[in-house]
């Protein structure tokens, strides 16, 4: 733990350092302090937009603004969120353009309220991350992801899987912490059902899934 | 007095997070060692959080991070210390003050003019491993492709300005006019060499 903290704490410093220098005139160093965030850039307007090359695109317009208005960053929040920050809106400012999304968003208010009752009781064991190697597994959990609505994809994609705080994503989103918990609480317990029955049907047997009964169905 | 399985199902989150009054976790903890399902539904949802933020989840289209560069570095404001024309100097730099090269005859000559018209300053940068194009339509050598002098551009070579030297090319006059007319004497003069000249493959 504090190890971690220490580590996270010059983390801090050097992207601080890399910062003033870049607002400094030395540009090229923007490549090293985005490097590691590149791939959570991408996921994150993935999770928005649900299609390759939308995503890559608005990845690289969210990185130029990022670029463009480094004078805008202020030092008491994370360059992480705010990178992240400003992907969320651009792909949201891509969707929005999208008819279609309309209809998605008014079909997407069904079920805010009330619990959420888990239909697959089966008993999961512990799965290895070193499953995730395995493309069928990803993809398993891919399609999962986008079987649930857009708004609860949003919360968990930045709690769970860009693991932003839930006040930070709160803010992100532009919703309040309470209702950044009762998506996220929905989001994981269908996800759960969605990837109990063996993530397709292929893991039962290989990941010695126990399928239970499911007395509510 | 226990609590129902729909009561757990709502602390998923706040239990799995640990944020949680340690009450209600004692309450939770009683029903899960006498609820099979509440435990599928607890150990299935850790499941769920640590396969999804595993760094795995996080990939990215083959290619994505070289375009993000190049979408950059098409974006950014050009550089601020040393100029394209830099090696121009460097060369002129090297023709005039470094011995030790067999130059050929127009370069001489060519160092000679330079002489005359521009003092050069000092070269206590003298460039130890320049680089630059060269084309197959003669024997010049340039500071980068996007020079209208050169021809056959997809013959280009990039070679050390000292094995240009000594392979007989010598600096083409408008890329040496265009660095000379930028100014020779920038404080902070930068042996750079130019993005495009970069980017090409040196020769082995
Ligand atoms: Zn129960
Ligand atoms: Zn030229």
């Amino acid at each position: 733990m504090l190890s971690l903290a220490l580590e996270n704490s010059a983390e801090e410093s050097n992207e601080a350092i890399l910062i003033r220098r870049i607002r400094n005139g030395e540009h090229e160093l923007f490549y090293d302090l985005i490097r590691p965030y590149e791939r959570r850039v991408y996921a994150a307007a993935f999770a928005i937009l649900r299609n390759e090359a939308d995503a890559e695109e608005v990845a690289q317009e969210a990185v130029l603004k990022a670029f463009k208005h480094i004078r805008q960053f202020r030092a008491e929040a994370r360059f992480s969120t705010w990178l992240i920050q400003i992907t969320v809106n651009e792909a949201r400012m891509r969707k929005r353009k999208d008819h279609a999304h309309i209809m998605e968003a008014i079909s997407d208010h069904r079920d805010e309220e009330g619990d959420y009752t888990p239909r697959d009781f089966a008993d999961w064991r512990e799965i290895p991350s070193e499953t995730l190697e395995r493309s069928e597994i990803r993809e398993a959990l891919t399609r999962a992801l986008a079987a649930i609505g857009e708004k609860y994809q949003e919360v968990f994609v930045l709690r769970d899987v860009q693991h932003l705080t839930i006040e930070e994503t709160a803010k992100t989103l532009k919703i309040s912490a309470a209702a950044v918990k009762t998506r996220l609480l929905r989001a994981r317990l269908m996800l759960r059902d969605l990837l109990s029955p063996g993530l397709g049907g292929n893991w039962s047997s290989k990941l010695s899934f126990v399928k239970g009964a499911k007395p509510w169905e | 007095m226990g609590m129902s399985c729909q009561e757990v199902w709502r602390e998923v989150s706040n239990y799995l997070e640990d944020d949680i009054d340690p009450a209600v976790r004692a309450s939770v903890e009683a029903h899960l060692r006498g609820c099979a399902h509440c435990t599928a539904v607890m150990d299935g949802t850790r499941n769920v959080i640590r396969l999804y933020g595993d760094k795995a989840m996080l990939e990215v289209p083959l290619g994505f991070s070289q375009r993000l560069h190049q979408r950059l570095e098409a974006n950014m404001p050009p550089r601020q210390r040393g100029t394209p024309w830099g090696w121009v100097m460097a060369v002129a730099a090297s023709l005039l003050i470094v011995g030790g090269f067999e130059l050929g005859s127009s370069a001489a000559f060519m160092a000679n003019e330079l002489r005359s018209e521009h003092a050069i300053p000092a070269a206590s940068h003298t460039p130890p491993d320049l680089m630059v194009v060269v084309a197959e339509d003669g024997k010049v050598f340039h500071g980068g492709t996007r020079c209208p002098f050169m021809h056959e551009k997809n013959k280009e070579r990039v070679m050390r300005a000292s094995e240009a030297i000594r392979e007989g090319y010598v600096p083409c006059t408008r890329c040496m006019k265009q660095y000379l007319s930028a100014g020779l004497t920038t404080p902070d003069f930068h042996w750079g060499i130019s993005a495009e000249v970069a980017a090409l493959q040196p020769m082995r």
